[in-house]
């Protein structure tokens, strides 16, 4: 069975797509290595290689969670299994 | 695990280098023409061009030389010619390298021109690399490694894969005497307390975290125009998927593993003096920057993982790539020593990885060139603290 994505931890409310050509519409399964479950997420968007999926619906100004902890935060309404990148989601910091 | 011995040059300090180079090292950015024409005449010796080395002053100064006397005394070196304007920071070089009992001898233009310089210069070279291709290797304990790591052009899979590859690699060979080095102190923000929560002790979590403030005071915070986007994370970075600095950092990060504690917190390329274990060194987040400074901190060989596909190396010491971005290593593939895109698709363990990563360095030590090494990337760039007088 082929894994379309992995969740670093439980938490976490973005996955990383890590193969190629992922499609709208598309039954994606995910590994969340910390806990070694598997979930499986509509895919909304193309999703590059590497980039991220929401995992849950994330309303603009929520805090991003990835490795358990804040990555940053959204700067729209992002719904459930769509790409999470530059064009929705800021540091913090700078 | 695999075996916990290695091949190496053991040089008259006791410490042990993995490369037999005749460096022919150029104070200043004047002298970079008569140390290639001595590497053209002596063949198989190594000139080290560089851009800085005048009207420099202060800690600026300071590191120049440290970063200078650093790179000749690095065990990868068996010997080095150093070739200055003027004789005075000339002799200050070679007396710096010579404490380690080296050979070492300095040239100098002025009076003499570039002609004459070369020629003398090229005879001790001929007699410094003779004397070199003698040397042999014998075998050492692990424990007599000193190994650093960085990541560049990093996206996803460098945090999910590559990264905690090292991390295991960090882990299994911290447990082992092994010497090690991370740094990248601007690329650690956003995670800087979880870093500072793997310091061994409060004290050392504290000097991570002022050095890491100092950084964001000094350098970010009078420069900065906009949120740094492009720059870090990088253009690389961003059409990796990475977003923000603080993913990047958690990323970065794993590169430490999971048990081993750093010890201690080194000036850029300043010399670790507190026994084996992990340190972190201050260092800017650019690849050819960090690695001239572990470098010329004495660190021999260098674990760099990568997820776009960063092209580093460095002249003195070998420069390990390992990828999982299965794509990276499909397409950039004369750059990639180890492919861990098999974690990706769970055909491969973290632990596994590891293992492949450890065999891959101990490899490298006996003398397997790198691919670096192979495309003759040599960066080796200065890190200029502010501008010359």
């Amino acid at each position: 069975m082929i894994t379309h994505f992995l969740v670093h931890d439980k938490a976490d409310t973005v996955g990383v797509v890590v193969v190629e050509n992922v499609q709208p519409g598309q039954a994606l399964t995910g590994w969340i290595m910390e806990t070694d479950e598997t979930i499986t997420v509509k895919s909304m968007d193309t999703i590059p290689l590497g980039h991220k999926i929401a995992l849950t619906d994330i309303e603009e100004g929520a805090t991003l969670i990835k490795y358990g902890h804040d990555i940053g935060r959204s700067v729209a309404n992002i719904g459930k299994g769509h790409h999470v990148h530059v064009h929705n989601a800021k540091t913090k910091r700078w | 695990m695999a075996a916990q011995s290695f091949w190496g040059y053991r040089r008259e300090n006791g410490r042990v280098g993995i490369r037999n180079h005749v460096v022919i090292l150029p104070l200043d950015d004047l002298s970079n023409a008569a140390c290639e024409a001595v590497a053209n005449n002596i063949k198989g010796t190594l000139a080290l061009p560089h851009a800085y080395g005048r009207l420099q002053f202060g800690e600026d100064l300071e590191l120049h030389f440290r970063t200078l006397i650093g790179t000749g005394s690095n065990p990868n070196v068996a010997a080095c010619i150093v070739i200055g304007i003027e004789p005075s920071w000339t002799g200050r070089i070679v007396d710096g390298i010579a404490k380690t009992g080296k050979p070492v001898e300095g040239f100098s233009i002025e009076g003499n021109g570039d002609l004459n310089t070369i020629a003398a210069a090229s005879r001790k070279a001929h007699e410094f690399l003779q004397r070199a291709s003698e040397l042999r290797r014998e075998e050492r304990s692990i424990s007599d490694l000193f190994l650093s790591t960085k990541c560049g052009e990093s996206d996803t899979t460098s945090g999910l894969a590559s990264n905690p590859t090292v991390g295991e690699l960090i882990d299994k060979f911290d447990a082992l005497g092994v010497t090690a080095c991370f740094g990248e102190t601007s690329e650690l923000t956003g995670a800087e307390k979880d870093c500072a929560a793997r310091a061994a002790t409060p004290e050392v979590g504290e000097k991570f975290l002022n050095t890491w403030q100092a950084y964001m005071d000094e350098v970010i915070e009078p420069n900065k125009t906009s949120d740094l986007s492009e720059s870090q994370p990088t253009k690389g970075n961003i059409a990796g998927g990475l977003t923000t600095i603080e993913e990047k950092a958690f990323g970065n990060l794993q590169k430490i593993g999971k048990r081993a504690k750093f010890i201690d917190v080194l000036g850029p390329a300043e010399e670790p003096n507190k026994g084996p274990g992990l340190y972190f060194m201050d260092t800017s987040s650019a690849a050819a920057e960090c690695g001239t400074l572990q470098a010329a901190a004495g660190f021999v060989v260098h674990l760099f993982p990568t997820g776009q596909g960063n092209v580093i190396g460095n002249p003195i010491e070998p420069v390990i790539k390992l990828t999982a971005n299965p794509r990276t290593a499909r397409t950039m593939r004369e750059h990639v020593d180890l492919d861990v895109s098999g974690i990706l698709r769970r055909e491969m363990t973290l632990d596994e990885a590891g293992d492949a990563l450890i065999d891959i360095t101990l490899r490298t030590c006996n003398g397997r060139l790198t691919c670096a090494e192979v495309l003759g990337h040599r960066e080796f760039v200065f890190t200029k603290l502010y501008r010359s007088a």
